[in-house]
């Protein structure tokens, strides 16, 4: 199984770099851009758990360590692997 | 006063905290490695200094706040033992969970390496004791990641709770967007725990503190310390 997930940060905090990407793009012509936010994408590879078990520990992973939570909500997909 | 200086993959000002504390101000300093758990209780202070613990990965703090060492530091620190985190020592503090809020990326999204003004806001703390009211310290900062960040309504608890210590200022103590480095919500340059025994702060206080060097203004810092204890 694979959890695929992303980190981003909250509404309304600062994100220097997306700011910084938003600009470069309307500078290249693409004004439809509104807003950039940059986050994280972690590919974490699981073994031996169960779909529902994996929700629950990739839920506590997310929460302990992989995002912090005072500025970044994340979401994230179980997938099965060959 | 015993102090004792955490040591982490990547910590860099370890060593000016260790000359600072033990040969400057003549202090009892002992090394504490990141891999072993410690009885602290003897101690009167812990330094968690700064630098780049793990590569800063992930973020800056979050590997090194699971370290075996943070566990021992984490029960002193319950148990009103006094800990003082230093710029990547803050950002453990905070990814630990023992101060509020979080470091994100500077505003001007630059590395800023210079001497900087803070102003004391508020002196009844075992670290700011030796300060005058509203004191202007000259301190140099050093990093990428110390924009301090808290939503509005905590920040506000902070400021009635009397957690901030140190605010972004000129020279002459105005705290204004200009005098702000590096985009903090309220220019707040160290907090403290409701308790106040716990504090960190982005400045330097041990890059400012040996009479060979320029500035000594970092040194009333250990000295409310010492003198607490």
């Amino acid at each position: 199984m694979l959890a695929q997930i992303h980190v981003t940060f909250k509404e309304g905090v600062l994100d220097p770099q997306g700011k910084t990407v938003h600009h470069a793009l309307n500078d290249l012509g693409y004004d439809e851009v509104l807003d950039v936010n940059i986050g994280k994408y972690l590919e974490i590879k699981l073994d031996s758990v169960s779909e529902e078990e994996a929700e629950i520990r990739v839920r506590e992973m997310c929460e302990r360590l992989l995002a912090n939570t005072v500025i970044e909500s994340f979401r994230f997909n179980i997938v099965p692997t060959e | 006063m015993k102090c004792g200086i955490v040591v982490f993959p990547g910590s860099n000002c370890d060593h000016d905290c260790y000359h600072i504390l033990k040969h400057i101000l003549n202090q009892e300093t002992h090394w504490l490695w990141h891999k072993d758990e410690a009885n602290l209780e003897s101690f009167d202070l812990v330094v968690l200094p700064g630098g780049f613990s793990y590569g800063d990965y992930l973020r800056p703090g979050a590997i090194a706040s699971f370290s075996p060492i943070m566990n021992s530091v984490i029960t002193f620190a319950k148990a009103g033992g006094k800990v003082l985190g230093i710029c990547n020592g803050f950002q453990i503090l905070l990814e630990s969970g023992l101060l509020p809020g979080t470091l994100i990326q500077n505003q001007s999204r630059k590395f800023i390496c210079k001497n900087v003004t803070v102003r004391i806001e508020n002196i009844d703390t075992p670290f700011t004791r030796n300060c005058g009211e509203n004191q202007v310290l000259e301190i140099p900062i050093a990093h990428h990641e110390g924009s301090y960040y808290i939503d509005p309504f905590s920040l506000n608890q902070l400021e009635d709770n009397g957690q901030i210590l140190f605010r972004y200022c000129d020279t002459k103590g105005k705290v204004s967007a200009e005098s702000n480095p590096n985009g903090s919500v309220g220019s707040v340059a160290g907090v403290t725990n409701e308790q106040r025994n716990v504090m960190g702060m982005m400045p330097h206080p041990e890059r400012c503190a040996d009479p060979q060097l320029t500035g000594t203004d970092g040194q009333i810092i250990f000295q409310s310390l010492i003198q607490n204890s």
